[in-house]
């Protein structure tokens, strides 16, 4: 039977399942709404290292290890890790995981790495190419802005409206046996650009894929917006959420009342100064694993369609003046008795 | 009087250049070089100096005045070399404020750690 469905779609016949997850945060995001739910909080945002890069490393190190150890695994049970990051050349990944010694597929899809991470994760299980894979991303609020705007030792004023980048990296052990979430499909996203240049609204550059991938993934599976307890978006934030509701409106979906960002749920507005809610591919890995898989888990959401979105822009694409370009991977995880 | 008119003066540059940030979506670095270019144009026009007689410090420091110590040694230079002062005059002119600059970033970052944003 063919698990190729729709135009860019995959319906698995053999679901993987997510055995455990592993979440490492932050100072600031351990402070906010979702605080008691990460596996581990740093009050120390440099995790003990002399430099941010390094201290990125560290948080993927610590995931990789939450997770392994809660699936009950070693290192050497893991066939392939698919990682990545947001710095050049995702260096946080190549030296975080480095002493793992686990076969690395490297990826880089902006702040959708999360979603694509994990769904070439779940298409190697499923294929049987692997019985226990890493799938893990990460991003830190230092090293972001110093690869993406300034260095914070340049104390530039940041806008109010810019998003603000997550510290924490999120780690998640697929395999073949059994647990109670499972991914049974998935929808891979195209790059999709409505030409906005604007770096510091990043939301409404992602909000189009986003769109995008949403309608394609109900045209694939047949899919309504109902069948769905919640759809997960990685980091649009409310500007961008709006955007995308409209969006979604015009091509015949109401997607208003079962819609949620990773970015909006990880920080409070109000108290933490954070007007455009959390990015960064840290954020929906960490985000989903502390708390909507948990939920998934004890049967609370018994469908849910994950979305990681990504902005795919680098300063020099931007300072030569070209538009920030998005994409989105969804990703299909059920309730499994 | 001299201290009152330079905190004045320099607090409204600052002020003006800050709502200038908050209301238009212009990077810091074209508004950094927006005011070194304006002082310049200033200091050319002949406004700029009497200012800096008045405020001092106030009208010196803020970066329409490095625009304007670039114009005058730029002025003064080609008085005195001809054509190639417009090479020699900037950096003459500007040189304790950008060794300055160097000396005590460098000092700073020994002794100093970047910090998290809270």
């Amino acid at each position: 039977m063919s698990q190729m469905i729709g135009k860019q779609s995959i319906e698995f016949e053999h679901p993987p399942y997510i055995l455990a997850s592993g979440s490492v945060v932050g100072k600031k995001e351990g402070e906010g709404p979702l605080g008691k739910c990460f596996d581990m909080i740093c009050e120390d945002d440099k995790f003990g290292e002399d430099s941010w890069e390094k201290s990125e490393s560290t948080l993927q190190k610590e995931a990789a290890a939450l997770a392994i150890g809660k699936a009950g695994l070693k290192p050497e049970d893991i066939r392939y890790a698919f990682a990545g990051d947001l710095l050049g050349q995702t260096i946080a990944t190549s030296f975080g995981i480095m002493d793992y010694e686990i076969p690395l597929f490297g990826l880089y899809g902006a702040c959708s790495t999360a979603g694509e991470s994990m769904s070439l994760g779940a298409m190697t299980v499923a294929a049987g190419y692997a019985d226990k894979v890493l799938t893990m991303t990460s991003s830190h609020f230092a090293s972001a802005e110093k690869q993406f705007r300034y260095p914070l030792e340049y104390g530039n004023q940041r806008p109010v409206s810019a998003s603000w980048t997550v510290t924490g990296s999120g780690a998640f052990i697929l395999g073949n046996t059994k647990s109670h979430a499972k991914i049974t499909g998935i929808t891979t996203g195209k790059i999709v650009d409505y030409g906005i240049k604007d770096a510091m609204n990043m939301g409404a550059a992602m909000a189009p894929a986003a769109a995008d991938l949403i309608a394609t993934h109900f045209e694939d599976f047949g899919a309504k917006p109902e069948d769905y307890d919640k759809i997960i978006t990685g980091d649009l934030g409310h500007v961008g959420q709006t955007i995308l509701i409209d969006l979604l409106k015009e091509k015949g979906y109401d997607i208003s009342q079962v819609i949620t960002d990773c970015g909006i749920e990880i920080f409070d507005k109000e108290s933490q100064g954070t007007d455009s809610g959390g990015s960064g591919c840290g954020c929906s890995a960490v985000t989903m694993s502390a708390h909507f898989l948990p939920q998934v888990e004890k049967g609370n959401l018994k469908k849910i369609l994950f979305i990681p979105t990504g902005a795919l822009l680098s300063t020099v694409s931007f300072n030569e003046g070209q538009s920030v370009p998005g994409i989105a991977h969804g990703v299909r995880i059920e309730y499994e008795k | 009087m001299d201290y009152i008119n330079a905190f004045w003066v320099g607090g409204v540059i600052c002020a003006l250049v800050q709502i200038l940030m908050e209301k238009t979506k212009l990077m810091p670095g074209r508004i950094m070089v927006l005011l070194v270019c304006t002082g310049a144009v200033l200091g050319a026009i002949g406004i700029y100096p009497p200012f800096v007689e008045y405020a001092g410090a106030g009208a010196s420091v803020p970066l329409l005045g490095f625009g304007n110590t670039l114009f005058k040694g730029v002025k003064e230079a080609i008085d005195t070399d001809g054509f190639l002062g417009i090479f020699m005059g900037g950096f003459t002119a500007s040189a304790i404020g950008i060794s300055a600059a160097l000396i005590f970033g460098y000092l700073a970052s020994l002794i100093f750690e970047p910090k998290m944003r809270k």
